[in-house]
C-alpha cells in the first residue's frame, strides 16, 4: 500500500461526507415537490401527469403502491423482452445484429428492470443502438427511480402516524427521474464526453494497429487492423453509474477506454454511483425530522466501506507469491504499481481498482474498471462480502436503505431494545411481531436465493458444465457463488470465467434477480404500511437512542455478523480456501 | 412499606423440584410439544437422524461404508469402516439428545417452581361444605352444599371459622377474614358490605362474625383457580415480544439450515473438483447445524417466560397475563395515589407556632390536652409532637376530669373542657367564628400564619383557649423516606411519575415538589383520572396505575398496566390486569423492574447465543473439510486435537451452556435503573463480547478433556 493509494481512498470518503447534506436536501425538496429545478422541468412534470391522468394528490395505500410498482415493472420487462427479440427488424441497427435468444432476452429484461444489470451478453456484439437507448438506457433511469420511490414510501411509513397511505408511486417515479437522475446524468455525460467517452450513432470503425500483432489468428496470419465499437455510450454510462445499474455499454464495462477514458472520469463514475445513495441517508434523516438518524446510518455505512475498501486495497497491493515467483515486481515504486496488476488497467492502478471494485459491489452498481475474476482471493472475498451484506452499505439507490440498512436497523433495534428491557422502537415506531416477521423474511430471501441456486448449480450437470475454471478447484466454486450473489443482490458484476450465457444460468440468475428485487419491495412496503398506521411513541430516557456511537457499533455488528454467519461456510470453500492454498503455494 | 424486592422464598435449585424436572425433561420429548419451539424441534429431528445413522453405522451400513465402497474397497472393509465411525456418531448423538433434554429440563425447572407454588395454593382449596341461602337474609333457610357446585349469583352464609367457598361480593355483614392462604399475611383483614372492602376471595377463612356473600365466579373461574393455572404455566400464552423474538430465532434457524444443508452439494462439488477426500457427512452437518442455531436462547426461552411470572408471584403479585408483565417493562407514565404511596397515611403535626405572648410550650401543652381524646391520626400526632418537642407527658383525660368535645360537622372543631378552660382546636374559620362569637378578636398575625402554612401545602389547625387564640399547629403530609430517590431512579429509567390526589392545587404542588414527582393531578375525580390516562395514551405512552375502589374501575380498565390491591373491590379486580396480594401501592415500581428484567434476559441470551456461533465455525469448518481442503486447518485457531474432537467439543459445549445458563434464565439478568444506552453498553459487553469469547475457552477445555480421556 502506498500513501498515495490510501489518500485516494480517504479523499473519496471525504467527498461523500461533504456531498451528503446538500444532495440530501435537494432530494428531499424534490419529493416534497419543491425542487429548485421546478421552473425548468415543472411544465414537463405537469404535462406528463395530464397525459397519463395522474392526480398529484391521489395518495396510495401500501397495497396500491406495491401494485403500481409491480405493474410498471412487469410492463417494463415485457417491453424490453420484445425489443430484444424484434431488434433485427427495427431501425438504428447499423451492425445488423439479430434477435437475442429467448433465455438471454428474459435474463437481460429481468436484469435491467431489477436494477441489477447483470450481463450474460457482450453489448457491442449483441444489442442494437435502439435496444441500448430505448430499452436499456430507459430502464437504467426508471429502475433507479423505482428504487428511490419505494424508499420514499418506506420512509413515509416512519414519518406518518395513524395513516393508511404512503404517497403516489407515479408522482414519486416521475419526480425522481425528472429532477434527480436526468439533470445529473446530463452533467456527468457531458463531462465524460469531454474526456473522450464516445457518443455517436456511427457504424463500428476499423483502425490500423500501431504494432502488428504476430500469431494473432488461428491460421498464423498477423493482425494489422482492429474494429472499434461505437455507439451512444456516454449517455448510458452516466446513468448506469448514477442509478447504480452497472450494465456496460461495452462488454469491458468501465475498463473500456470509450466508457471510462481517464482517471478523472474514473473518479467521477465512482462518485456518481455512490453520491445518490449517500445523499439519501441525509434525506432519510431530514424526512423523519432528525438528521442525526441519517448521519448515524451513513456513518455505519462509511465505516464498513472504509474498512473493506482498505482491506481490498491491502490484498491487491500485496500481490501473490505466485506472481513473485514468476519474477513480477510486486513491490510498489515510483514507476511500478506493484501488487497484483493482473486484470487491472494501467491507467487506474492498484488503489483505484480496489476502490472501484469495493464501491461497485458496496453499491449495487456492478460496473467494473478491473476484472474481478483476477482479484486476489481476499480482494475477491471483499467484493463478494460487500454484496452478501444485502447491499446495505450504500447499496442500490433507495434499495440500500429500504431492503438493506434500515431493515438491519430494525433488527438491531429489536435486539437492543430487548437488552434494555423495553419493547423496541425505531424512530418512535414500535417494532412488533409483524415488522419482525417481514424484516426476517427480507433478511432470509437473499441467502436462500444465493445458497440455494449455488447448490443447484454445482450439483446439476447443466450448471457444472460451464464451470470452466477448475485450477485452483475452489475458484470455479467462487465464480458460481459470485454469480448468484450478484444476481440476488441486484448488483450485476461478475467474476466471469463462468459460462453464464446458457439457458440454465440465464434462467436461474434471472429468477434470483426478480425475487431479490420484487419480493423485497413488496415486503418493505408491507412494513411501511404497518408502521404508518402506528402512533409515534415520544422519546424518553428509557428510549434507546439510535444516533449514538453505541448504536452505530451495534448496527455494524448486526450487518457483519448476520452476513458472516450466513456465508462463512460457503466462503470457506471459495475465496478462503483459495487464499490459504495460495499462501502455502 | 417494602421498597426492596422481596427475598426469594424458594432456593433456586430446590432438590424435589430438580428431581421432578429431570423426569419431566424426558416426558417433554414428545414431538408434538417440541413443535411449539421451532429451534428445539430442529435439534430433536437432528438427534433422531443421527440415531438412525448410528444404528446404520453399527450394522456396517453407515455413511462411512458408502464412502469406502466408492473408493473401491471390499464390502467387508467398508463394513469395518462403518463400524469404526460408530463411536464418533455415538458421542454426537448422545450430546444432541442431551441438548434437547437440557432445554426440556430448563422449562421443567421453571414450571416446577410454579407448580410448587400452585400446590401450596391448592391445599387451601379444600372441598368445603357451605351454607347456601335461599334468600339474602341471615335468618333465611340454608342448605349445606359442596363448594364446587356453587355458581355465579348463588348466595351463601359464611360464619366464624368457615372457609369462604368461592370469590364473591359481600351483600351484608362485617367480619374479620384471614387471607393468609393467599397473601401470606397473617394479620386478619376487615371485610364489609358496601364500599371498597366488599370483595372476598375463595379459600380464605372468616375469623369472627358473619357475612352474606353473593358468589361472583363459576367453578374453575375463581381467583384461586386462575392463580393456580397461571403459576403452573398451563395457560401461559406467548407474549407479543416473545412472539417477535421467536420469529427472529426461527429465521436464524432457517438461515443456518440453508447454510449447512447447502454445504453438502458444495462439498460434493469440492471433492469432485479436487479429487481428494470425501464429502461432508450428514452427522457433521447436523452437528454443525445444531451448534449454529440459537439453541441457547431457544432452549431457555419458555423457562425465562415462566420464571418471569414466578418472580411476580415471589413479589406477591398475580399477573392475569404475561402480556401485562411485559407491558409493565414498557411503562412510560406511572400514576400514583398520594396517600399511602407517596406520603405516609395521614397528615401529622410538625410545628407549633404561638401568637405573641404565648410560648410554644404553652401552646403545645394546650394542644396536647385538646387532642388527648382525639383518636384520629392527626390528633395522635399532636400528642406525640408535644411529647417529642417539649417532653410534655401524655396525660389520661379521665384522670384530669376533663370533658371531651368531639368533632362535629357543624362546629368543625374539637377540644376539651377542663376546670373552666375551654380548649378548642379546628380550622381557622371555625375558630374565628368561635372566638368572635365570644366577642373577642381573631388576631391578624394568626391569619397571616394560617395563610402561610396553607400556601406551603400544609394544613393549619388553630388552637384557642376560651376566647383567646394561642397559636397554630402545622399539620403536614409526611413524604415517605427514600421515595424521592426512587422517583429519581424511575426518571432515569425514562418513567414519568404523576401524583394523584384529592387535595387542592396548592397542597398538591407543595407535596409534589417535596416528593420529586414529575407532575400531579390535584382535586382528582375518577373522570379526571380517566381523562389523564387517555391523554397520555393518545400521545403514545403506556400508563400504569394502582387502584382499589370501584370508582377506580374505569381508569383501571383504561390503563395499560393496572395493579389492583387485593383488598380492593371485585369490580376493581376485574378491571385490572394484576393483583397485588400485599396491597402495597409502591409495588408498581417492582413490577416495572420485573417486566424489564424479563425482556432483558431474553435479549441478552439471544445476543449470547448468536455471538457463540463465531467460535463454532472456527471449530467445525476446518474439521468438516479436513480431508478435502487440509489448508482450512489454518482456521483451527483453538488448536483442537482432531477433527472429531473439534466437532464433538463444539456440540458438547453447546449442550452444556444451556445447563450453565439455567440459573440466569430463572433469576433473570440484573436490572439497574440507569439510562438505556448505559444498560445496552453493559449488556453488550457482558453477553455480546462474553458470548464471543467464552465458547473459545469452553470448547478448548472440553477438547483437552476429551483428548485426555482418549475418547476421540
Amino acid at each position: 500500500m502506498t500513501a498515495n493509494g490510501l489518500l485516494q481512498i480517504g479523499l473519496f470518503l471525504l467527498i461523500l461526507v461533504v456531498v451528503a447534506k446538500p444532495l440530501g436536501l435537494y432530494i428531499y425538496s424534490v419529493y416534497e415537490g419543491r425542487s429548485i429545478l421546478g421552473r425548468v422541468f415543472g411544465p414537463v412534470e405537469r404535462g406528463l401527469y395530464r397525459l397519463f391522468g395522474t392526480r398529484e394528490d391521489a395518495e396510495m395505500n401500501w397495497k396500491t403502491y406495491t401494485l403500481a410498482v409491480l405493474a410498471f415493472s412487469l410492463a417494463s420487462v415485457i417491453l424490453l423482452y420484445a425489443l430484444q427479440r424484434l431488434q433485427g427488424s427495427l431501425p438504428l441497427n447499423p451492425e445488423h445484429l439479430g434477435a437475442v435468444s429467448p433465455d438471454s432476452s428474459f435474463n437481460t429484461a429481468a436484469s435491467f428492470v431489477t436494477n441489477t444489470n447483470w450481463q450474460g451478453y457482450a453489448g457491442e456484439s449483441t444489442m442494437s443502438y435502439l435496444t441500448q437507448m430505448l430499452g436499456l438506457t430507459v430502464q437504467n433511469f426508471v429502475s433507479a427511480a423505482v428504487g428511490m420511490a419505494v424508499l420514499m414510501a418506506f420512509i413515509r411509513g416512519f414519518v406518518r402516524q395513524t395513516a393508511t397511505t404512503l404517497g403516489n408511486f407515479w408522482v414519486d417515479l416521475t419526480r425522481g427521474t425528472l429532477y434527480i437522475l436526468l439533470p445529473m446524468a446530463i452533467v456527468v455525460s457531458l463531462v465524460i464526453v469531454s474526456q473522450g467517452a464516445v457518443q455517436n450513432l456511427s457504424p463500428y470503425q476499423t483502425a490500423q494497429v500501431l504494432d502488428e500483432i504476430a500469431q494473432g489468428d488461428a491460421d498464423g496470419a498477423s493482425t494489422t487492423e482492429q474494429i472499434l465499437a461505437m455507439g451512444p455510450a456516454a449517455s448510458q454510462v452516466a446513468i448506469k453509474h448514477l442509478g447504480t445499474n452497472g450494465g456496460g455499454f461495452f462488454n469491458a464495462n468501465a475498463a473500456h477506454p470509450f466508457e471510462n477514458p481517464t482517471p478523472l472520469t474514473d473518479l467521477i463514475l465512482i462518485l456518481a454511483e455512490t453520491v445518490i445513495a449517500t445523499g439519501l441517508t441525509y434525506t432519510f434523516g431530514k424526512m423523519v425530522g432528525d438528521t442525526r438518524q441519517g448521519w448515524a446510518i451513513l456513518t455505519a455505512m462509511l465505516i464498513v466501506l472504509a474498512v473493506f475498501m482498505t482491506g481490498a486495497y491491502a490484498a491487491e497491493a500485496a500481490g501473490t507469491p505466485q506472481l513473485e515467483a514468476l519474477g513480477a515486481d510486486v513491490v510498489a515504486s515510483d514507476v511500478n504499481p506493484g501488487g497484483n496488476m493482473e486484470g487491472k488497467e494501467t491507467r487506474f492502478g492498484i488503489a483505484r481498482s480496489a476502490l472501484f471494485a469495493t464501491a461497485t459491489t458496496a453499491t449495487s452498481t456492478g460496473a467494473v474498471n478491473t476484472m474481478h475474476d483476477s482479484l486476489t482471493p481476499l480482494g475477491g472475498l471483499v467484493t463478494l462480502f460487500m454484496m452478501q451484506m444485502s447491499e446495505s452499505v450504500l447499496g442500490g439507490v433507495g434499495s440500500g436503505l429500504y431492503s438493506g440498512m434500515l431493515i438491519y436497523a430494525i433488527v438491531a433495534v429489536f435486539i437492543a431494545g430487548l437488552m434494555v428491557g423495553r419493547t423496541p422502537e425505531y424512530l418512535g415506531k414500535k417494532i412488533e411481531a409483524f415488522e419482525m416477521k417481514i424484516a426476517s423474511i427480507i433478511i432470509l430471501v437473499m441467502p436462500a436465493l444465493v445458497l440455494g441456486f449455488t447448490a443447484l448449480a454445482v450439483i446439476s450437470a447443466d450448471g457444472a458444465a460451464t464451470i470452466y475454471n477448475t485450477d485452483p478447484p475452489a475458484h470455479g466454486f467462487s465464480e458460481v457463488l459470485y454469480a448468484f450473489t450478484s444476481g440476488a443482490n441486484n448488483n450485476g458484476s461478475a467474476f466471469a470465467g463462468l459460462g453464464a450465457n446458457t439457458p440454465f444460468y440465464n434462467t436461474t440468475i434471472g429468477l434470483a434477480m426478480l425475487f431479490g428485487r420484487f419480493f423485497l419491495i413488496v415486503a418493505s412496503l408491507a412494513i411501511a404500511g404497518s408502521l404508518a398506521q402506528k402512533k409515534a411513541v415520544p422519546a424518553s430516557e428509557g428510549t434507546l437512542p439510535t444516533h449514538t456511537g453505541l448504536f452505530i457499533a451495534m448496527l455494524i455488528g448486526v450487518v457483519i455478523i448476520v452476513g458472516a454467519l450466513t456465508f462463512v461456510p460457503a466462503l470457506a470453500l471459495g475465496p478462503i480456501v483459495e487464499h490459504l492454498s495460495m499462501i502455502v503455494g | 412499606m417494602t421498597l426492596e424486592t422481596r427475598a426469594q422464598s424458594r432456593p433456586l435449585l430446590d432438590p424435589p423440584i430438580v428431581r421432578q424436572a429431570v423426569i419431566d425433561a424426558f416426558k417433554k420429548l414428545n414431538p408434538r410439544l417440541q413443535l411449539r419451539n421451532p429451534v428445539m424441534f430442529v435439534v430433536l429431528v437432528g438427534a433422531a437422524l443421527t440415531t438412525i445413522l448410528l444404528i446404520l453405522a453399527v450394522i456396517g451400513q453407515g455413511e462411512a461404508a458408502q464412502v469406502a465402497l466408492d473408493n473401491g474397497v471390499s464390502p467387508e472393509a467398508a463394513a469395518q469402516a462403518s463400524r469404526s465411525s460408530a463411536p464418533f456418531i455415538f458421542v454426537i448423538t448422545v450430546w444432541l439428545w442431551f441438548t434437547v433434554l437440557f432445554a426440556n429440563f430448563a422449562e421443567a425447572m421453571a414450571e416446577g417452581r410454579g407448580k410448587a407454588q400452585a400446590d401450596s395454593l391448592r391445599k387451601t382449596r379444600r372441598d368445603v361444605m357451605t351454607k347456601k341461602l335461599s334468600s339474602p337474609q341471615r335468618t333465611a333457610k340454608y342448605t349445606l352444599v359442596s363448594a364446587p357446585t356453587l355458581r355465579k349469583g348463588d348466595i351463601v352464609l359464611v360464619e366464624a371459622d368457615d372457609i369462604i367457598p368461592s370469590d364473591g361480593e359481600i351483600i351484608e355483614g362485617v367480619a374479620s377474614v384471614d387471607e393468609s392462604a393467599i397473601t401470606g399475611e397473617s394479620a386478619p383483614v376487615i371485610r364489609e358490605s358496601g364500599g371498597d372492602r366488599s370483595g372476598v376471595t375463595g379459600g380464605t377463612r372468616v375469623l369472627s362474625d358473619w357475612l352474606i356473600v353473593q358468589i361472583t365466579a363459576n367453578p374453575g373461574e375463581a381467583f384461586l383457580d386462575r392463580m393456580i393455572s397461571l403459576v403452573e404455566g398451563a395457560k401461559r400464552q406467548k407474549t407479543p415480544n416473545e412472539i417477535a423474538l421467536s420469529i427472529l430465532l426461527s429465521v436464524f434457524t432457517i438461515i443456518f439450515l440453508l447454510a449447512t444443508m447447502t454445504l453438502l452439494p458444495y462439498s460434493i462439488y469440492a471433492v469432485s473438483a479436487t479429487g481428494e477426500g470425501s464429502p461432508i457427512t450428514v452427522t457433521v452437518l447436523i452437528a454443525l447445524l445444531v451448534c449454529l442455531i440459537p439453541t441457547t436462547i431457544g432452549g431457555l426461552l419458555s423457562a425465562i417466560g415462566i420464571a418471569g411470572m414466578d418472580r411476580m408471584i415471589q413479589a406477591n403479585v398475580i399477573a392475569m397475563s404475561g402480556r401485562a408483565v411485559e407491558a409493565a417493562g414498557d411503562v412510560d407514565v406511572l400514576l400514583l395515589d398520594k396517600t399511602g404511596t407517596i406520603t405516609l397515611g395521614n397528615r401529622q403535626a410538625t410545628e407549633f407556632i404561638p401568637v405573641q405572648g404565648v410560648t410554644a410550650e404553652q401552646l403545645a401543652d394546650a394542644a396536647q390536652i385538646a387532642s388527648l381524646a382525639d383518636e384520629t391520626p392527626e390528633g395522635r400526632s399532636v400528642v406525640v409532637l408535644a411529647k417529642d418537642k417539649f417532653k410534655i407527658r401524655e396525660r389520661q383525660i379521665h384522670e384530669l376530669g376533663a370533658t371531651f368535645i368531639p368533632f362535629t360537622a357543624q362546629t368543625r372543631m374539637s377540644g376539651v373542657d377542663l376546670d373552666g378552660r375551654h380548649i378548642r382546636k379546628g380550622a381557622a374559620d371555625a375558630i374565628r367564628a368561635y372566638v368572635e362569637e365570644q366577642g373577642a378578636h381573631f388576631p391578624q398575625a394568626v391569619q397571616t400564619v394560617v395563610d402561610d402554612i396553607a400556601r406551603k401545602g400544609a394544613t393549619p389547625l388553630v388552637v384557642a383557649e376560651n376566647k383567646r387564640v394561642l397559636g397554630v399547629i402545622q399539620l403536614k403530609d409526611i413524604v415517605k423516606g427514600g421515595i424521592k430517590e426512587r422517583f429519581g431512579e424511575l426518571r432515569r429509567m425514562g418513567i414519568k411519575t404523576v401524583m394523584i390526589t384529592g387535595d387542592n392545587l396548592l397542597t398538591a404542588a407543595a407535596i409534589a415538589a417535596e416528593a420529586g414527582v414529575d407532575d400531579y393531578l390535584a382535586q382528582a375525580t375518577p373522570e379526571a383520572k380517566l381523562k389523564l390516562i387517555r391523554e397520555q395514551q393518545q400521545g403514545g405512552r403506556l400508563v400504569a396505575m394502582t387502584g382499589d375502589g370501584t370508582n377506580d374501575a374505569p381508569a383501571l380498565a383504561q390503563a395499560d398496566v393496572a395493579v389492583v390491591m387485593n383488598n380492593g373491590t371485585q369490580a376493581a379486580k376485574e378491571a385490572g390486569n394484576m393483583v397485588d396480594l400485599d396491597s402495597n401501592p409502591t409495588k408498581l415500581i417492582e413490577i416495572v423492574e420485573i417486566g424489564k428484567q424479563l425482556l432483558m434476559t431474553r435479549g441478552s441470551l439471544t445476543t449470547f447465543s448468536i455471538a457463540n456461533d463465531v467460535s463454532k465455525y472456527f471449530a467445525i469448518i476446518p474439521a468438516a473439510f479436513a480431508s478435502t481442503y487440509p489448508q482450512l486447518g489454518a482456521l483451527n485457531v483453538m488448536g483442537l486435537t482432531t477433527p472429531n474432537s473439534a466437532i464433538a467439543s463444539a456440540v458438547i459445549f453447546n449442550a452444556l451452556i444451556i445447563i450453565f445458563l439455567i440459573p440466569l434464565a430463572l433469576r433473570g439478568v440484573k436490572y439497574r435503573p440507569v439510562r438505556a444506552s448505559a444498560l445496552l453498553r453493559r449488556n453488550l459487553l457482558v453477553y455480546g463480547l462474553g458470548g464471543l469469547i467464552a465458547p473459545f475457552i469452553g470448547i478448548k477445555i472440553i477438547d483437552v478433556i476429551l483428548a485426555a480421556l482418549g475418547w476421540v
